[in-house]
């Protein structure tokens, strides 16, 4: 085991960045789960909000995609 | 690339497959220079032109296999555009086909193995991205004149909150092209590394038959997200484009 500080720090950091992705999971997961008790009380208006629900999910899964590219450039770019 | 003398760790770099290479040797990359990138995106095009052009060439009544995946497509855009849009985006119904058979072809051929996955390198994601932004930001501006700025000024907001709100529109606004762009490269780099990780381990006998699973489920994961993150680029740019011709809701 070599290395310096500084690649420790890159390390932890883009440890503690992975977590963001994780976050996003919970998210997605909460979008995904309203949408569906949402869709089981009233399951006829459910097919016009597949397109809202999609928007969703991508707004809540963004943020943790940026977590990741945080990450990313903590391993490959600093 | 293998590098014996760690010995027993992950024998591929799972970042590997997203080296930009000259397809004629060399090393030097100019913007000129014929790439991986190049050649991928070439296929992607051809691709895209034997399924639409090629393949619903025969306009039967009883569509062929390559017309029925065409004819879905088309009808899969058309009713997006109109349903979020608005009927009044139809007009921009032929750039939006576009991107959506681009992107999804696109992720598709990345799936093959060996192959380059283009829409993974966020450079590729972010012109198409910044072309929406500026195309939705000239449209908005030509349609509506200085009422498009009705955007951010929140006319439903109590008047103290308004400039707060346009504050924040106005950075959300201008955050668009970048989450538009890196949501479909993060999506797709983050999928792909994961199978190569995974790919990785399968040179370990122990957790071999594991990882070949493993692989298989995420594969099945990546199909889904190929088309998934190529639907929610098309259902964005519906989104901005419903924002620019109707500023005011």
């Amino acid at each position: 085991m070599e290395g310096d500080i500084a690649s420790m720090g890159q390390f932890i950091g883009a440890g503690l960045a992975g977590i963001g992705s994780g976050a996003a999971a919970i998210g997605v997961g909460h979008v995904a789960g309203n949408f569906l008790a949402g869709a089981l009380r009233n399951p006829t208006a459910a097919a016009g909000q597949t397109a809202t629900l999609f928007i969703g999910i991508a707004f809540a899964e963004a943020l943790g995609i940026f977590s990741f590219l945080v990450a990313l450039l903590l391993m490959f770019a600093v | 690339m293998a590098d014996e003398a760690h010995g027993g760790g992950i024998q591929i770099h799972p970042m590997d497959q997203f080296v930009v290479k000259p397809l004629f040797g060399g090393d030097t990359v100019h913007w000129y220079t014929p790439t991986n990138v190049t050649l991928w995106m070439a296929l992607t095009v051809l691709v895209v032109v034997l399924l639409l052009v090629v393949g619903s060439r025969g306009r039967a009544i009883i569509p062929s296999r390559g017309q029925s995946i065409a004819e879905l497509a088309y009808g899969f855009v058309y009713k997006m555009v109109e349903d979020v849009a608005g009927k009044d985006a139809l007009k921009f119904f032929p750039y939006i086909m576009t991107l959506f058979m681009f992107i999804v072809t696109a992720n598709m051929l990345g799936l093959l193995p060996m192959s380059f996955t283009t829409t993974s390198h966020v450079a590729v994601t972010a012109v198409l991205a910044l072309a929406v932004f500026i195309t939705v930001t000239v449209v908005g501006f030509v349609k509506n004149g200085t009422k498009f700025l009705e955007l951010f000024w929140v006319k439903s907001a109590p008047l103290p909150l308004r400039p707060v709100l346009a504050i924040i529109e106005l950075i959300s606004y201008f955050v668009r092209p970048v989450s538009h762009s890196i949501r479909l490269a993060g999506n797709l780099m983050a999928g792909h590394a994961v199978i190569k990780v995974f790919a990785g381990f399968a040179a370990i006998l122990a957790v071999a038959p594991f990882s070949i699973l493993a692989i298989t489920a995420m594969y099945g994961l990546e199909l889904l997200v190929a088309f998934v993150q190529a639907y929610v680029f098309t259902i964005l740019t519906c989104v901005y484009l419903k924002d620019a011709l109707h500023p005011s809701h």
